[in-house]
C-alpha cells in the first residue's frame, strides 16, 4: 500500500511517520499533487496554528487538491481543524470538507488547552473505532474544537461535548493525537489503513 | 471525563538510565528506550526523560536516544535537561520529542518561552520550575535546586504561562527525596492562578501522596522517579487505587 503524508508547515511529523512504522506500513511525505493523488491512502496531521498552515497550502494549491481526493484521507489535529469550513483561531477560512465551524473553547473554571487523556464515545457511523470499545481513551492537546454536528463520529466532553471524531465518504478526522494514543490510536490508525 | 496523569522520570546521562531500577522482567534496565516502553505498557501516561548530564557532547547521544524512544513508544513523551535555543529544541522534536521542558535557560532568558512557543506552539513547551521555600517565601532555582534566584516562584508562573509555556513542571526542592508527599500547598495556589495544567514533582512516597496532590494539590498530573523504578508503587495499582477514591483515571 502506497501512503501519502501531507508535508507542509504545521508541527513535527515524526511521531506519524514512527507510528507507521511500528505497524509496519510504507509512506512518502510529500507536497506533490500527483504523488498525492495517486497515493491509496492519506494522512493530514499536524500541530500548528490555522492561519500559517492555511496559507501555506494555499501557496502550494493543496487547499484546492485535498477536498477533491477520491481514497480515504485521514486528518488529525490541526489537520482536521483545517477541512472544516473556518476556524475561529486568526479568523481564518478553511478547506470546508466538514461543514462545521471551528471556536475556542471558554471557560473560567478548567483549563484551556485542553492536554492529557480523554475519553471517547463512538456516534453514529464510526469505520475507524472497529474493534474497540464503545468508549476508549485518547490523548488531547487543543484549544479550539468542532461542535458535534452530523457528521460526527466521536464525542469527547471537555467544558461541553465536541467533534472527537469526523466521518464523511472518504474524509475521516480525530482531533486526538492518535500517533500517540497508545494500543487504541494504534488500532485507529490500522482500521484506516485497513479501509 | 479529562484524566489525571501520572508521569515516571527517566534520568539520562550519556544515554542511560540512572539511579537504576530493580524490573528484573528487563533485559537491560539501563536502556532507556526498554523502559520507557515497559512503562508505556504498564500504565504510563507520559514519560519524561531528564538528561542529567546536558553537555554539549552528549547531545547528539540525546538526539539519537529520543529517535530510538519515538520508534518504540506509543504515548507522549517529554525531553528536558540543558535545553537553551530553538536550535536544540528543534532537533529533538523533528527526532520525535512531543514536548521538551526548559528551566534554567527560561530564567536566565525568559524571552526564550515566547521565542519557542511562537516557534513551535505552546503546546510543546513545559517550563520546569524548582522552587524551594527560604525566609518565609517560595524562591524560584535553578541549577537542579543549587542556585537560588531572585524571583518568587508564584510570579514566576504566572509569568511563563503569560509567556506562552503550554505546562509547568513543579518540582518542591523541599519535598524532593523525602518521600514525605508532594508540595500540595504550594501547587494548589499555582494551579488555582494557571489556566495551564500543572504537572507536580518531588515527595512521592505513598499513593496516598497522590490523592492527595491530585485534591489538595489540584494538580494535574503527578511525576515520580524512584518509587516507580524501584516498584515500590506500581503505576496500575496506582491509577487503579486512585479511581477507586473518585480520581478520574485513564484505567
Amino acid at each position: 500500500m502506497n501512503i501519502a503524508i501531507i508535508k507542509y508547515n504545521a508541527g513535527n511529523v515524526a511521531s506519524v511517520m514512527y507510528a507507521l512504522d511500528r505497524i509496519g506500513a510504507k509512506y512518502t511525505w510529500t507536497d506533490d499533487e500527483k504523488v498525492i493523488q495517486a497515493a491509496d491512502k492519506v494522512i493530514f496531521p499536524g500541530v500548528g496554528e490555522a492561519s500559517t498552515a492555511m496559507a501555506y497550502l494555499k501557496e502550494k494549491k493543496l487547499d484546492q487538491l485535498i477536498p477533491t481526493l477520491k481514497q480515504p484521507v485521514l486528518a488529525t489535529c490541526i489537520g482536521m481543524q483545517l477541512l472544516c469550513k473556518h476556524s475561529e483561531e486568526n479568523n481564518t477560512d478553511c478547506m470546508g470538507v466538514f461543514d462545521v465551524n471551528i471556536i475556542r473553547f471558554q471557560s473560567t473554571a478548567l483549563k484551556i488547552p485542553h492536554i492529557g487523556w480523554n475519553s471517547i464515545k463512538a456516534h453514529g457511523e464510526n469505520d475507524l473505532m472497529k474493534g474497540l470499545n464503545e468508549t476508549e481513551f485518547v490523548y488531547f492537546v487543543h484549544s479550539f474544537y468542532a461542535p458535534v454536528y452530523q457528521d460526527t463520529s466521536a464525542i469527547c466532553n471537555y467544558i461541553q461535548p465536541f467533534s472527537a471524531m469526523l466521518q464523511k465518504d472518504n474524509f475521516f478526522a480525530a482531533q486526538f493525537h492518535a500517533e500517540i494514543s497508545g494500543k487504541v490510536g494504534q488500532k485507529i490508525i490500522q482500521n484506516f489503513l485497513d479501509l | 471525563m479529562l484524566t489525571k496523569r501520572i508521569i515516571p522520570c527517566l534520568d539520562i546521562k550519556e544515554g542511560r538510565t540512572v539511579k537504576g531500577t530493580n524490573f528484573v522482567d528487563l533485559r537491560d534496565a539501563g536502556d532507556p528506550v526498554e523502559l520507557g516502553a515497559f512503562y508505556a505498557e504498564n500504565g504510563a501516561d507520559e514519560l519524561v526523560f531528564l538528561d542529567i548530564t546536558a553537555t554539549i557532547d552528549n547531545r547528539k547521544t540525546l538526539v539519537e536516544l529520543v529517535r530510538q524512544v519515538a520508534r518504540q513508544v506509543n504515548i507522549p513523551f517529554t525531553v528536558g535537561g540543558g535545553i537553551g535555543s530553538i536550535e536544540d529544541v528543534s532537533a529533538l522534536l523533528n527526532a520525535g520529542a512531543d514536548k521538551v521542558s526548559i528551566n534554567s535557560s527560561a530564567v536566565r532568558r525568559p524571552g526564550l518561552i515566547d521565542e519557542l512557543a511562537l516557534q513551535f506552539g505552546s503546546q510543546c513547551i513545559i517550563v520546569a520550575i524548582d522552587t524551594r521555600f527560604v525566609d518565609g517565601v517560595d524562591w524560584v532555582h535553578t541549577h537542579g535546586g543549587r542556585n537560588i534566584t531572585a524571583i518568587k516562584t508564584i510570579e514566576w508562573a504566572k509569568e511563563v504561562e503569560q509567556r506562552g509555556a503550554g505546562e509547568i513542571l513543579l518540582t518542591s526542592m523541599d519535598t524532593d527525596g523525602t518521600k514525605a508527599g508532594f508540595a500540595n500547598q504550594l501547587t494548589a495556589e499555582i494551579s488555582t492562578n494557571a489556566s495551564i495544567p500543572i504537572i507536580a514533582s518531588g515527595g512521592a512516597g505513598t499513593m496516598e501522596d497522590f490523592y492527595d496532590i491530585f485534591t489538595l494539590g489540584k494538580a494535574d498530573a503527578g511525576l515520580a522517579a524512584s518509587i516507580f523504578h524501584f516498584k515500590e508503587i506500581e503505576i496500575n495499582a496506582l491509577k487503579n487505587y486512585l479511581a477507586k477514591k473518585g480520581i478520574p483515571m485513564r484505567i
